[in-house]
């Protein structure tokens, strides 16, 4: 069996990366959209972890952290936007929200 | 094998610390019949005593005081059809319930009974413990969702939102004890459950009584926020009987509604668990340090065998006073073998109290050490647990906005207050 | 510990491997499988759902990585909070007509062939950097577990009176969460 590298974790985080890119470019759902910038920031997370455990120190963990806090607050405005968008249009497409103003 | 056996039961340290997946498989093996054991327990007492609270009587008639009742339940809920909705989604109507336990029982493999009686002790234990049942809303947020009907979907609503706000307030009254272990000599507190009891032991003090308004304003906030977090009454929104017929799991029937059931007393004891570990001293028995001596060791050791020898007492006094007619002879018989089973664990309770009375390391008395941790824990909870009942029989259901403006309005900037006097008066008070 | 439990289990305490390859590759793989489904599924709660697993499997290779601290962090704040909310919203705004629509926009194919290119692009720096130069090590260095949660305290909060290194960014971040917060009630509440 081969050993775990840091390589190993490299390729699951591209491959979530790339998953989560797929889904923010092609899917219409805002909320599938959001969904999928949350796999692009644990892509992201399990990037830094791993770096952090290559290196020995534990400054990736940190940024991890507070790539956690980011997320949180971006889903909080993100879905408060949808919220707000829905009331008024009534849908959650991201490409029937094409208007600037009405 | 019993050389085997014996080696474990004279071991210091938790199965998962000694990397042994063997002992630490039968741990959770027992902790789940034992929760499982509990659950039914509870439903009894649950019904009995909400029935004597209204001068009722409660289930009478399967066994002797309806002490099989339970069992009856069971068996019903088993057999019965297991209805999935028409217009429900299929495989997350199924998966709902199974989150929901998974949640619960999860919890269970950090749960301190004794410094050594736990599956693992990680060192992150109460974050592990909180995030973990946390996970349990999901299974009620996504049921109410899956069952595709209203008042399931307005109880998942109510409960997700009610949960979600009330973590916040429990986060941060775990967070304040947290903070009282860093009260040693080194500075550095800990998460592990197991060092928290150890660190109240330390300090001498259980932590609700430590900074005396403080530790117990924090404990108050957390009693009351795992209230809320299992969805029980007077926070019972998600099931109000009087507005949503049963709230999330209205569609659900047969055994899926008891997976439900079972995990929401998993839950509830769970929640106990964190409160007993974190402000009421775990598995300590009363006055560790200031009884400390093989004499008190022995006293309180024979608590567990005079508890069960008090169960027996009562058992036998009812099977005196049933009435003497030749109906009740069967159950009269019935419970006068159910004091008898009491009366012989109490008997071996007390043999074993008084065979590991030497104060050792010898086998017997690291078991009798062992039991008597367990006892003083479980003891703590089953009192959570007579709480939750008696909230239920005395308070009215709360509205859904008092419940969020009392949790956002009140309790948060309660227990954020109690964070930072806590943390104040640490660095200033030792 | 006793000697005589040492003899019966053959324990070597702290030497055990805490990491075996196949608890990654599961683990992995379910990351991946699951991520595959956020994307693909048609209804937003099976979404959610999978999501939900990519997230726990992925807190479980934190917890492979000697991370337990960031494990804990993202159970409760993602799949304990940032889920729930997710799953709310979702059932505040009706996906039964979604449920009929097409779910890829327009453009479907732009956007796989950018994500393909960007995979390209990972590939060969993957390549690339393990081949060419030492940038991704083998061996991976100790990081000690058991005071984790402590070495990121005095990272972020500082130690002994002084402040931490990260001290700064994280008041910066509470600030940032409390205008999250501020955006996200005015723009949901009708009438302030």
């Amino acid at each position: 069996m081969v050993p775990i590298t840091t390589l190993h974790y490299l390729v699951v985080a591209a491959a979530l990366f790339v998953l989560g890119a797929i889904g923010v470019l092609t899917r219409r759902n805002v909320v599938i959209v959001l969904m999928s910038i949350e796999l692009i920031l644990n892509a992201v997370n399990l990037n830094l972890v791993a770096f952090s455990r290559m290196w020995g120190n534990l400054h990736g963990q940190i940024f991890a952290i507070f790539i956690v806090v980011d997320a949180a607050a971006e889903a909080a405005a993100g879905l408060g936007i949808l919220i707000a968008f829905f009331r008024n249009k009534e849908t959650v497409n991201i490409d029937e929200i094409d208007l600037l103003k009405w | 094998m019993p050389n085997f056996i014996m080696s474990y039961l004279g071991s210091t340290v938790t199965p998962g610390e000694a990397g042994s997946q063997f002992w630490a498989l039968i741990y959770v093996l027992i902790i789940f019949a034992g929760v499982s054991v509990a659950v039914i327990c509870m439903n009894w007492i649950e019904r009995k005593a909400l029935a004597h609270f209204q001068i009722r009587l409660g289930p009478m008639r399967v066994g002797p005081h309806g002490l099989l009742q339970p069992f009856a339940d069971a068996l019903k809920l088993m057999l019965k059809e297991d209805i999935i909705p028409a217009e429900a989604d299929q495989f997350v109507f199924w998966v709902a319930p199974l989150i929901g336990l998974l949640a619960a029982f999860t919890v269970y493999t950090v749960i301190p009974f004794g410094p050594s009686q736990a599956v693992s002790d990680m060192n992150i234990g109460i974050l592990f413990m909180l995030g973990v049942s946390s996970l349990g809303v999901l299974g009620i947020v996504v049921s109410g969702w899956a069952s595709n009907s209203h008042y399931p979907l307005i109880g998942a609503l109510r409960s997700s939102a009610q949960m979600v706000s009330y973590e916040v307030a429990m986060g941060l009254a775990v967070v304040s004890a947290v903070l009282m272990t860093s009260l040693n000599a080194s500075g550095t507190g800990t998460l592990s459950m197991i060092g928290i009891v150890q660190a109240q032991q330390q300090q001498g003090v259980w932590f609700i009584f430590k900074f005396f308004p403080l530790g117990f304003l924090a404990f108050v906030i957390f009693a009351i926020a795992m209230v809320a977090e299992t969805n029980r009454a007077p926070f019972d929104m998600a099931e109000a009987e009087s507005e949503l017929t049963a709230g999330y799991h209205t569609e659900y029937s047969g055994l899926r509604w008891s997976l439900f059931m079972l995990a929401e007393y998993a839950a509830m004891i769970a929640v106990s668990s964190i409160a007993v570990t974190l402000w009421l001293g775990g598995w300590m028995r009363p006055f560790p340090n200031l009884l400390h001596a093989p004499a008190w060791d022995f006293i309180f050791s024979l608590f567990p065998g005079l508890t069960f020898g008090g169960l027996a007492a009562i058992a036998m006094i009812g099977a005196a006073r049933m009435p003497a007619h030749s109906f009740f002879r069967i159950q009269r018989i019935g419970l006068a073998v159910f004091a008898a089973l009491l009366a012989f664990s109490a008997l071996l309770l007390l043999v074993i109290a008084i065979a590991g009375r030497s104060a050792d390391t010898s086998v017997a008395a690291r078991f009798r050490e062992g039991i008597d941790y367990v006892y003083w824990f479980v003891l703590k909870v089953a009192v959570f647990m007579y709480l939750f009942i008696w909230y239920r029989a005395t308070w009215p259901r709360y509205r859904f906005d008092q419940l969020m403006r009392i949790g956002w309005k009140v309790m948060l900037p309660i227990s954020l207050g109690v964070l930072l006097l806590t943390a104040i008066v640490g660095v200033i008070l030792p | 510990m006793n000697p005589a439990l040492n003899s019966a289990l053959s324990i070597n305490s702290g030497m055990a491997p805490v990491a075996t390859p196949w608890f990654f590759y599961a683990l992995a793989g379910m990351a991946v499988l699951s991520g595959v489904f956020v994307i693909t599924r048609r209804n937003a709660v099976h979404a959610a759902l999978a999501l939900i697993i990519t997230l726990l499997s992925v807190a479980g290779l934190y917890l492979m990585l000697y991370a337990p601290f960031v494990a804990g962090v993202q159970i409760i704040v993602y799949a304990g909070g940032i889920m729930v909310l997710f799953l709310f919203v979702i059932m505040l705004v009706n996906i039964e007509r979604s449920s009929k629509e097409r779910a890829f926009n327009r453009m479907w194919p732009v956007g796989l062939a950018a994500a393909g290119a960007l995979m390209v692009l990972f590939a060969s720096a993957i390549v690339k950097g393990s081949h060419i130069n030492d940038m991704f090590r083998d061996r991976l260095m100790p990081l000690p577990e058991s005071t984790n949660t402590q070495q990121i305290a005095s990272l972020l909060y500082g130690e002994a009176g002084r402040m931490g290194q990260y001290t700064f960014a994280f008041e910066i971040a509470s600030l940032l969460l409390l205008v999250a917060i501020l955006g996200a009630v005015i723009m949901t509440k009708k009438k302030i």
